[in-house]
């Protein structure tokens, strides 16, 4: 029923009004198509993230969005189109280019995918030591200033992640994702199981980090708060293809889904009209 | 390999005098690709003092690392002021300033002295704590067992079914071709060893009889344990780690008869069928290797069998069989169950469970040895 020809006309990169204000696109995606078996979930997928913006991915379960992510970061072969990261066309990258482009991105999966014999100070140290070949003595300072960044007690650095609960997981995580100081974040549901407090907390933590660091920031992620407090913009993924746009647009925009996701109860409490 | 780390770009930090103050000017790119460099040009500063300021105007590109070592600037030198920082990069700083007021808890160390008690304590509490546990485990299984000999409707038939057909039936062909190949070389010893006693017709029995008593049953059980013993040990592993054992025990549901009475009646049963038919195909390997040798016919090597081979060297084999099964799928089981919380446990208690479950074979297999002989078979 809902065809994807049916979603009214869109700008470049699956906006609704053109928001790049002559800003480098760190990610473009033009015409993805993404196929499990007989099962399409991305189709004529266009997708721009500019320079310095937090990006916002929501949309239904089973949407895809977890899936777009991953074929962004490379963990997923796509069957057409063109994925363009920093510039570089992703389909076609020697081993060493790929390398150089993963060292700019940080990732944070859903449960922190943590390495699970390393300690979590040794985790975060691990892309330090490996790419940024940063001298033993310094180490343990910048593993220890993530790991108070990311708000984590100090008394976690020593602890194994099977030790840990789900929230210092995540932190943890983030932690590793922020090691290298990447250009580029990619979360998956970053304050999914978090307190409100630390979930809060978490969000103000990103906009430090984003206006301080300059960072572009993709998250999927189903906390309207966060939605509405932090990022710049939303893309919704709606039959097959990426909508993306502020807040008010996407309040205004005519789709069944859109509507009820943003005026639903749960919205209004958070503060979206 | 790449060098990453290779287009970090310049970076510099000097002493400069001006008007008779010294200021430390800090330039270039101070990320944490360039900390190495950076940890490495900082030793000539340390020995100045008198630094009026540290001018960091010079830094085009920053991060937390690089932030951080601006901090320790600060520290070396509290007399100095930061001057010349961009909005952004004096922002980053104070965020780093709040941040690095935690500090870090390393675990302790331990003189070698109390780390050997510690650890020889351990192993000691360990011993104990491991016996009481698999005894528990027994008590568990056995009761599980007895109540479903009463109530069969306990018998999770459909579970042992699917394991019998992972554990037995896709089994044979690693067995066979062992046990076959097994045969083979034990009667091409024979042959070559009974020779000098122009004894080699005896290369029958040498062979029947290690390959019926001995080899085909301790084989299999060793395929068995490499095989399935480990499979049992990361499947329930796994399943602890995803939590999905809580979620059983929370459901009333028992996963000693859900996982582990299927998987031990399912070796219990699967194992005599393949140590049979390891046994044939060991038979068949040296009644071929017979054939090249000797120039028996297949009715020649089979006859003498029959004639010479006292079928008590078939039973004492088949006999141990349902034991050793018993016992390594309950290793299995039991060191599945025994993981904690992550992959790395998993791997450790499978490794575990292998090594353990072969080395009950092989001392079962010397009492039985011991038992048959003072029973005469």
């Amino acid at each position: 029923m809902n065809d994807a020809a049916t979603l009214p006309p869109l700008v470049e990169g699956g906006q609704i009004n053109d928001h790049s204000q002559g800003r480098e696109r760190v990610i473009s995606i033009r015409g993805l198509r993404n196929q499990f078996g007989a099962n399409v979930l991305h189709d004529r997928l266009d997708f721009d993230v500019f320079r310095g913006e937090i990006v916002g991915l929501v949309g239904g379960s089973g949407s895809g969005k977890s899936v777009l992510l991953r074929t962004i970061v490379g963990l997923n072969p796509w069957r057409e189109g063109r994925i363009e990261v920093f510039g570089e066309d992703m389909g076609h990258l020697t081993a060493d280019e790929r390398s150089h482009v993963q060292t700019r991105w940080g990732v944070l999966f859903q449960d922190g995918a943590l390495f699970s014999s390393l300690s979590v100070i040794e985790n975060i140290e691990l892309p330090l030591r490996e790419h940024a070949r940063v001298p033993e003595a310094a180490l343990d300072d910048i593993a220890a200033l993530k790991i108070s960044l990311v708000g984590l007690p100090p008394g976690a650095c020593a602890k194994k992640p099977s030790e840990l609960s789900g929230g210092m997981k995540k932190r943890a995580g983030l932690a590793r994702a922020l090691a290298l100081d990447a250009e580029l974040l990619f979360l998956d549901e970053p304050t999914a199981g978090l307190d409100p407090i630390s979930a809060s907390n978490f969000d103000s933590l990103l906009r430090d980090l984003q206006r301080t660091l300059g960072l572009t920031v993709v998250m999927v992620t189903h906390d309207l708060d966060s939605l509405n407090a932090i990022c710049d913009r939303v893309a919704v993924l709606l039959d097959k293809r990426i909508v993306a746009g502020t807040m008010e647009e996407l309040l205004a925009y005519d789709h069944p889904w859109t509507k009820e996701y943003f005026h639903g109860p749960r919205a209004r409490a958070a503060g979206i009209r | 390999m790449t060098d990453i780390a290779s287009d970090a770009g310049e970076t510099w930090l000097r002493p400069v005098d001006q008007a008779g103050r010294v200021v430390l000017e800090a330039g270039g790119t101070w990320t944490v690709f360039a900390v190495a460099e950076l940890r490495h040009i900082e030793d000539p500063a340390k020995g100045r003092r008198n630094v009026a300021a540290i001018d960091i105007a010079g830094i085009h590109k920053l991060d937390t690392a690089g932030a951080l070592e601006i901090v320790r600037l600060q520290k070396l030198f509290p007399d100095a002021d930061v001057e010349g920082g961009k909005p952004e990069h004096l922002a980053l700083i104070e965020l780093v300033t709040k941040g690095i007021a935690a500090g870090v808890v390393k675990p302790q160390r331990m003189g070698w002295l109390a780390h050997w008690l510690y650890e020889l304590g351990e192993t000691v509490m360990e011993f104990f704590e491991q016996t009481a546990r698999l005894l528990a485990f027994f008590g568990e299984v056995l009761v599980v067992l007895a109540g479903a000999i009463r109530r069969p409707r306990r018998f999770r038939m459909s579970s042992v079914v699917a394991q019998m057909h992972e554990v037995w039936i896709l089994a044979m062909p690693i067995v066979g071709v062992l046990t076959f190949l097994i045969g083979v070389v034990v009667a091409y010893q024979g042959v070559e060893q009974l020779k000098a006693f122009g004894a080699e017709t005896f290369t029958v029995e040498a062979v029947s009889i290690s390959v019926l008593r001995e080899l085909g049953v301790l084989l299999t059980a060793i395929i068995v344990a490499g095989r399935s013993g480990s499979a049992f040990t990361a499947q329930i592993g796994t399943m602890q780690v995803n939590l999905e054992l809580d979620a059983m025990r929370t459901m009333a549901l028992n996963p000693i008869e859900w996982l582990v009475v299927p998987r031990i009646i399912a070796l219990t049963l699967s194992m005599p069928l393949l140590v049979f038919f390891g046994n044939m195909m060991g038979l068949l390997g040296g009644a071929l290797a017979c054939m090249i040798y000797l120039d028996f016919t297949l009715v020649q090597f089979f006859d003498r069998l029959r004639d010479t081979v006292y079928i008590w060297h078939f039973w004492t084999g088949m006999i141990k069989a349902p034991v050793f099964a018993f016992v390594i799928a309950a290793v299995g089981c039991y060191e599945g169950l025994q993981v904690k919380g992550s992959a790395d446990s998993v791997g450790r208690q499978t490794t575990k469970s292998v090594v353990e479950a072969i080395f009950f074979v092989v001392v079962l297999d010397a009492l039985f040895s011991i038992i048959f002989l003072v029973a005469g078979v």
